[in-house]
């Protein structure tokens, strides 16, 4: 390490104390929100419509208060359910669309790979009022099941990740497999998988995080039927099931956020490489 | 590497059908929910229905009304493009200010990094909630804070004047995804540029100008394209914070009873796509609403894809 400009020890040890200054003044800027809404979740009823800050007395049994008032259960369940079976369903397909994008040589691929492309990019209203149209037909409208099947087909967006993942692998693996007598799905299940571990995290992750977090998708398809409601559309709806229950609205919004907490601290490796795969170098 | 190129017709014909193994359920995918859908929405802009009837051809009277007859379209386009004007600057240039913070940091950075992080972790309904708490007008921890310092705290997401304020204030406490990509974008500038721009005499500030942001301007185009785009089609965080802040008692659709609040201030484009559609029964004038939107998001993916090889689908 060379040290551009000449600095004493006084120096060094100033911007030390600067960035961790500044470092812990944003870490308490991004906290402060949820460490609120921690502290509302024990609060009385009477005490969230005042000032204080701080629980004058804890009441952890808003939590149960939660599940007991609404059917916080019921909309874990549905969002768990739409959230498994989309992963699971978009993993089927997503993975050998993207092994073929990026490791076979077939005509229209490059076509295919911008179709892909603006399938991702396309905001889902575009598309909104014929795909609705198509499912009401179909009678699934009111499930959350418009939202789950599309998913047999692959996700632009997990595709897209995948194949970025995929083509870093080494051709030499996929020549020697072949050599070996492998044919191509033998090469993808037994040469690729293995390999793609990390990828396949990550777009599982994606996946889990994008169906456990949309609102959209279930407000559209489930807004008259309050059995299929996730968690994000019966938060949203909370104060309408429970009025202005802040100490409650609060419990059970923190409680959205631990499955994908628990979730990104079992996998962080993963899905930090992943968001960086996204950001694409020129 | 062709490997197969001189194998005859019948082999040719067998790794096709293998190659459509993999891809088919793609390509049947990008049929029914691309390619249908699409055309269904420019068929559907010049007609009348109301998802029971069959469709009736009227030419350009929704493609008429929504470009100058409905207020409220107008106000929506507007919001929305406030909305980019003041949420992509300000998470791009908030999540570049951070990386480059946490590179400066040498044994604590991912301890860091995963604190700035978890803001992105929360979903978008429960940051909105929080944040509605957080800012409340009257007893919010916000405003009591600044009425310790003797200044009185706006009105938040209930003023017109603060609503798209306070929304890009949430936006930018979710800045950690972006700042992810650009921490990866900062540790790839080769230290040997910094190393000969400092033997030059350059200073903190030039270094940046001259060495950082022309290498890492690639990314920065990324960030910003896909921030328009995610800006276009912005929805749930500002139905949500409407009809929380509005303390009205909507559940369900009845959602859309409070968008915009307050006084339209928080309508979105998407948000009216829908309301016109579903509220107003106009199906034909949200399709209208919705080829627009389509050919604006594109165009903008259109420059990404030719700024991008790695988009492009070749090899690298």
């Amino acid at each position: 390490m060379t040290q551009s400009i000449p600095s004493g020890r006084g120096h060094h040890m100033l911007g030390f104390v600067a960035r961790h200054a500044i470092g812990i003044a944003m870490a308490i800027m991004f906290l402060a929100p949820i460490v609120f809404l921690l502290l509302t979740s024990f609060m009385t009823s009477d005490q969230t419509l005042t000032a204080n800050m701080w629980p004058q007395s804890w009441h952890p049994e808003n939590y149960v208060e939660a599940f007991r008032k609404t059917p916080l259960l019921r909309f874990i369940g549905n969002t768990f359910l739409y959230a498994i079976l989309a992963t699971g369903f978009m993993l089927l397909a997503s993975v050998p669309a993207a092994y073929a994008l990026a490791k076979l040589r077939w005509r229209g691929r490059n076509a295919t790979m911008v179709l892909i492309i603006c399938m991702m990019m396309l905001p889902p209203q575009v598309t909104t009022v014929p795909l609705y149209m198509m499912w009401a037909n179909t009678g699934l409208t009111g499930t959350l099941w418009p939202l789950i099947l599309p998913m047999l087909a692959g996700d632009a967006f997990s595709i897209f990740l995948l194949r970025q993942f995929l083509v870093t692998i080494p051709d030499e693996y996929l020549d020697a497999a072949r050599i070996d007598g492998c044919g191509e799905w033998r090469t993808l299940l037994r040469v690729i998988l293995p390999m793609a571990r990390p990828g396949i995290a990550a777009a599982a992750m994606f996946q889990f995080f994008y169906a456990w977090n949309d609102y959209y998708g279930p407000f559209l398809y489930t807004s008259e039927n309050q059995d299929a409601w996730t968690i994000s559309l019966g938060l949203a709806s909370f104060r309408s099931l429970h009025h202005v229950e802040w100490h409650l609205v609060s419990a059970a919004t923190l409680l959205t956020m631990v499955p994908v907490i628990v979730l990104f601290f079992f996998a962080q490796k993963a899905f930090v490489q992943g968001v960086t795969l996204t950001g694409v170098k020129g | 590497m062709p490997t197969a190129a001189s194998q005859g017709g019948a082999g040719r014909v067998r790794r096709s059908l293998v190659t459509l193994t993999f891809i088919g359920p793609a390509l049947i995918g990008i049929l029914i929910f691309l390619v249908y859908p699409l055309v269904a929405a420019v068929y559907f802009s010049f007609t009348r229905f109301d998802m029971f009837n069959p469709p009736v051809w009227v030419g350009l009277d929704f493609w008429e009304y929504v470009l100058f007859d409905d207020p409220t379209v107008r106000i929506a386009a507007k919001n929305t493009l406030v909305f980019v004007l003041l949420m992509v600057p300000a998470r791009t240039v908030g999540a570049l200010l951070t990386a480059m913070l946490l590179n400066a940091m040498k044994r604590s950075r991912s301890i860091y990094r995963t604190l700035y992080y978890l803001p992105a972790l929360a979903p978008p309904v429960t940051a909105t909630i929080a944040f509605v708490l957080l800012l409340k007008p009257g007893t919010g921890p916000v405003n009591t804070l600044l009425a310790q310092f003797g200044l009185e705290g706006p009105g938040w997401f209930n003023d017109p004047d603060w609503a798209k304020a306070s929304l890009t204030l949430l936006a930018l406490w979710g800045v950690g995804d972006l700042m992810i990509i650009f921490v990866a974008a900062l540790l790839d500038v080769p230290q040997a540029l910094y190393e000969a721009a400092s033997l030059d005499g350059a200073g903190r500030w030039h270094r940046f100008r001259y060495v950082t942001l022309p290498t890492i301007s690639p990314v920065l185009l990324f960030a910003t394209i896909t921030g328009v785009i995610g800006t276009f089609n912005y929805f749930t965080q500002a139905a949500v914070a409407g009809s929380v802040a509005s303390g009205q008692v909507t559940s369900g659709s009845g959602i859309a009873g409070t968008f915009g609040y307050p006084e339209n201030s928080t309508l979105t484009y998407p948000m009216r796509l829908y309301s016109i559609g579903f509220g107003n029964n106009l199906f034909g004038a949200a399709n209208v609403m919705a080829v627009i939107l389509f050919v604006v998001s594109m165009t903008a993916t259109i420059i990404l894809l030719r700024r991008f090889k790695t988009f492009s689908g070749g090899d690298s």
